[in-house]
């Protein structure tokens, strides 16, 4: 028994003391544990805690014309974004998020899904150019939805009502499918690239890089500060070769109508106007297309999204005649060769027709340079009997038909220039005799694009310089710019000078009075050409289709034409599907080529740029004084007083502001 | 029983301790909540203080033993105003912990309870005269501190009714437990275990499920558990210049039961290291003063209030280190909250009455 003053046993006190000294151990260790062992890994939790990365949208690089005038420019516009580094659970939050940005729960879901393999802090892009509503609703939800945010991007502003909207292209965001390829992989979900056209092409050039904000956060993601900033690199801005006010005559010569006109200058490949019918507005791209306008687009019968000028394959039709006189010209058949038009001839036992028939007529006696302006197909029938395919093949392919012409725009398509071996490999058949007689007038196996056509025929016009079309300059690329290819190849195919010139003025006189195409003729300016009418079905096809067929099934019209005549400085090449008649698509490119004249002839020359009293001089055709020699040659020598006399430096031209 | 009290002999040295404990508390409540709608809580931290060290003078002058004789009264107290919490409490939060006063003011007794069962323990086993506890004894001890823990646990406040267990413990502890006896109270927890979780709140048995799989719901009840880790852990060795887990609010209400990870990110490893060791200053400075008290009685006081302190201290920095679940038990001396504070001052107030009553004649 232990007294009131008894102490308590003093080895359970220390025994106590003990206990507690072990607890603290155990605190010490667990702190230790945390704050030595792992303090690495959770500084690292407390950093993706607070910090946040936020991209800065690099803008991209404008597109200029030929004369640095604006064809595509960007413009502000808000992105709503979905951050994942607040670690909050997202899917709650769908269906508010959905309501508030117009979009459908699924497709926010979807979305959610396709970024889940992407690092956390990448966020996901939801919607773009939102309206003001949506952007006050963002506003509105800051505390709610504190991963919703906005980022300001520059968008893409194109021209309106699918001006040029073939050569320029669009953009999108990448898809997963191209993610996968390779030249694609160093790119990220949610990167806007071009899709097509000069924005796929140069698209390395036109794309910046985006930067980044590291932003410190409170848990509610509101942003508290800023760590460091790593600017965007905007794109390069990006020149073509086009001449917007070509192509805006190009796009009206071609208004109502399907098809396509390229203009090209012959001497360097430049590409000075380029237009496809049916067009489409690419501005619906720049923001995320909608399932249903991009089914429509890509279900429209008539191909609106297909680039004509580069990407329509048809026969040629008469416009092959001219490769059909120069390499009867050049093998010396068909200088002196004369045949006698009754509307048609039997070759090989068939009988085919020449199209004057149609108008109860004939050509009679025919030579090469009535062949080319009345464009005689008994003529090219019987030289292309004469010459064999395989000739025809060789003059065909050494000006480029059936092969790209290598022009820098995406999905150039090659056409058809058939042959005995392209017969043979493709077919595994013997080429008939036959088939070349058709072919001799652009029918038959022949396909080729309209960028093809001009390349062809404007090299022949220039005594065979053939140039690589392109519509950008290498020298106008960023320096370490890989172009498309190296050099603009330039090719020369020699063709005899009196051939050329026999070719070339009989190109003159198909728009003049006797000629196809004599509504087409241009007072004042040397402008030659070819016409074509393809058919889209064989005549056997048509007449068992009868009326239908033939309503159905209208003749592609063709024109390919240059200025001036010999050694052209511009070279146009109209398609009018369905155009029936070659004048036609003569009078589109007379458009563009009037235009063309008209504009150089307005720029401001030697005279209108000297400031005092200039002498010059000067050669001209007039008639003599007796009237008798209409193209004799005068000369003299002017003094203009540039101060008292200023020619006016331009004339409104119609179609051109 | 009339002696001389002097101020002399007051502990002065714990009292330092304690107080700096305390400034660092403060600090760290003004440095935790500084950008928050908390803003300005450490000087309201300061007048508890200040209440807390003149109940603790004015619990030193009144003698421990005139206390204890009279504790069987401030026992049934104790049980009835847990009684009326049960019956008249006001619910807040989903547990009715807190009493309304007639001063506008909240009373939540079973802070108050701790401290009477502290003295009654006390005086239930200075009583005792063997050196062995007995079976009944045992039985008796173990009624009385379990009938108002029961009553707490009702409310519910899981955490401070296992506040009451190491008094008990340390009753039992010292007045000579048996080692049938303490196998008796292990099987007794053991299986109290399965049946506790059958009793518990849904947001408890959450609590305990996120302490054992914290990243299960990272946003839910687990979110404060992985947070804290976060904050203690980046603090690494020296300290986070930047706090941010504090200052950026991602851990939630830090100047209450996560005072000490906020002290442990800005002060890092070194600093809680410091602290603990302040603490553990404390309890030893507390243990020498209940081996140089007058009687058993005071031994007993004095190490009651050691076995609250310890426990509390093990509970909440176990939890911030993540060795415990989350129980809502507040760090002393440091984490932000009046009845906190008064309770240790006054607790402490008992001992530094018992230490200047230890020259007995």
């Amino acid at each position: 028994m232990f007294g009131r003053d008894e102490k308590v046993s003093a080895i359970r006190l220390t025994a106590a003391q003990y206990i507690i000294l072990g607890i603290f151990l155990v605190l010490a260790y667990g702190l230790w544990r945390l704050q030595v062992m792992q303090s690495d890994w959770y500084s690292s939790l407390a950093e993706k805690n607070r910090v946040r990365n936020v991209p800065i949208l690099a803008p991209r690089g404008k597109i200029i014309d030929r004369e640095g005038r604006i064809i595509v420019d960007n413009y502000p516009s808000f992105t709503a974004l979905l951050l994942r580094d607040s670690s909050r659970d997202l899917s709650s939050d769908v269906d508010l998020i959905a309501q508030g940005l117009h979009l459908d729960p699924q497709e926010v879901r979807e979305r959610i899904r396709h970024f889940a393999g992407m690092p956390q802090y990448q966020p996901i892009y939801l919607k773009d150019d939102i309206t003001p509503d949506e952007l006050a609703f963002i506003e509105a939800h800051r505390n709610e939805l504190p991963e919703l945010d906005t980022i300001m991007a520059h968008r893409r502003l194109y021209p309106r009502n699918g001006f040029m909207a073939h050569l320029i292209g669009y953009v999108g965001e990448v898809s997963e499918d191209m993610l996968n390829q390779p030249q694609w992989e160093f790119y990220n979900p949610g990167d806007v690239v071009g899709k097509s056209g000069v924005e796929l092409q140069y698209n390395s050039i036109l794309m910046g890089k985006n930067g980044s904000r590291q932003v410190v956060v409170n848990s509610r993601g509101r942003e508290m500060g800023q760590l460091a900033e790593k600017p965007a690199e905007p794109g390069k801005q990006l020149k073509l070769t086009v001449d917007i006010d070509l192509q805006i005559a190009a796009e009206e010569a071609l208004a109502g109508r399907n098809g396509a006109i390229v203009a090209m200058d012959p001497r360097n490949g430049e590409i000075l106007a380029m237009a496809s019918r049916p067009t489409f507005d690419p501005n619906d791209f720049a923001v995320r297309v909608s399932r249903d306008e991009w089914n429509k687009l890509v279900t429209d019968e008539n191909h609106p999204l297909l680039n004509k000028a580069i990407q329509a394959q048809l026969a040629p039709g008469s416009t092959f005649k001219i490769i059909m006189a120069t390499a009867g010209l050049q093998e010396g058949v068909a200088e002196d060769m004369h045949v006698v038009c009754n509307g048609g001839a039997v070759f090989y036992g068939r009988y085919f027709k020449c199209w004057v028939t149609a108008q109860h007529r004939v050509h009679g006696v025919v030579d090469i340079s009535k062949a080319i302006y009345q464009s005689c197909d008994v003529f090219f029938y019987t030289l292309a009997e004469k010459l064999g395919i395989d000739r025809i093949a060789k003059y065909a392919m050494e000006f480029g038909l059936g092969q790209k012409t290598g022009i820098d725009l995406p999905q150039e398509v090659t056409g058809v220039m058939p042959s005995e071996e392209w017969k043979v490999r493709n077919f595994k058949q013997k080429w008939y005799a036959g088939e070349t007689i058709s072919v001799g007038i652009g029918q038959g196996a022949v396909t080729v694009t309209p960028i093809q056509l001009a390349r062809a025929l404007g090299g022949i016009a220039s005594e065979g310089l053939l140039v690589r079309p392109h519509v950008t300059n290498p020298s106008d690329l960023p320096p370490g710019v890989i172009p498309a290819s190296n050099e603009l190849d330039k090719v020369t195919v020699p063709i005899d000078p009196k051939n050329w010139e026999i070719i070339t003025d009989a190109m003159a006189g198909v728009v003049n009075p006797g000629g196809t195409a004599p509504s087409a003729h241009l007072q004042g300016i040397d402008f030659a050409g070819k016409t074509g009418s393809a058919q889209t079905i064989s005549n056997a096809l048509k007449a068992r289709l009868g009326a239908k067929g033939k309503a159905d099934f209208k003749d592609n019209g063709w024109f390919v034409g240059v200025e001036p005549r010999r050694n052209p400085e511009i070279v146009v090449c109209a398609l009018l599907e369905e155009g029936e008649h070659g004048y036609l698509a003569a009078r589109t490119v007379a458009q563009v080529i009037k235009a063309y004249v008209e504009k150089e002839r307005r720029q401001p020359n030697k005279v209108a740029q000297a400031d005092k009293k200039l002498e010059i001089g000067a050669v001209w055709t007039a008639p003599d004084e007796d009237g008798t020699d209409p193209d004799s040659l005068h000369g003299g020598r002017f003094l203009i007083d540039v101060e008292e006399q200023r020619p006016p430096l331009a004339i409104a031209a119609p179609g051109v502001n | 029983m009339s002696r001389y009290i002097s101020f002399r002999d007051f502990d002065w040295m714990l009292f330092a301790f304690v107080l700096l404990i305390c400034g660092l508390g403060v600090l760290e409540i003004r440095s935790a909540t500084m950008h928050t709608k908390f803003a300005g809580a450490h000087i309201k931290q300061l007048y508890w203080i200040g209440a807390g060290v003149g109940c603790m003078f004015l619990m030193s002058v009144v003698s421990y033993q005139k206390l204890l004789d009279g504790v069987h009264w401030m026992y049934i107290a104790a049980v009835a105003s847990l009684m009326s919490v049960m019956i008249f409490g006001q619910r807040y939060l989903g547990a009715k912990r807190w009493v309304k006063m007639p001063g506008g003011g909240h009373l939540q007794p079973s802070e108050w309870v701790k401290l009477i069962l502290i003295l009654a323990v006390a005086k239930y086993f200075a009583d005792l005269h063997q050196k062995e506890l007995s079976w009944t004894d045992f039985i008796k001890a173990g009624a009385m501190v379990g009938v108002p823990m029961l009553m707490v646990l009702v409310q519910p406040d899981l955490g401070t009714a296992l506040t009451y267990i190491p008094i008990a413990l340390m009753g039992l502890f010292l007045g000579g437990l048996r080692m049938k006896q303490a196998l008796a109270v292990a099987l007794l927890a053991g299986m109290a275990m399965p049946l506790a979780w059958h009793v518990l709140k849904p947001y408890q048995r959450e609590r305990l499920t996120s302490f054992m799989q914290p990243q299960a719901d990272s946003q839910g009840s687990g979110y404060q558990v992985i947070q804290s880790l976060i904050a203690v852990g980046s603090g690494g060795i020296w300290g986070s210049n930047n706090g941010s887990q504090t200052h950026l609010s991602f851990l939630p209400v830090p100047q209450t039961d996560f005072i000490f990870a906020a002290f442990a990110e800005e002060h890092g490893f070194v600093g809680a290291l410091g602290v603990l060791l302040l603490y553990f200053i404390v309890l030893m400075r507390l243990t020498q003063n209940a081996q140089t008290a007058p009687d058993r009685a005071g031994t007993f006081v004095v190490m009651g209030v050691v076995a609250v302190l310890s426990f509390h201290i093990l509970v909440n920095v176990g939890m911030v280190v993540g060795f415990m679940p989350v129980t809502g038990i507040p760090l002393p001396l440091m984490s932000y909250g009046g009845s906190s504070v008064l309770f240790m001052f006054l607790a402490l107030g008992i001992v530094m009455n018992v230490r200047m009553r230890r020259f007995v004649n």
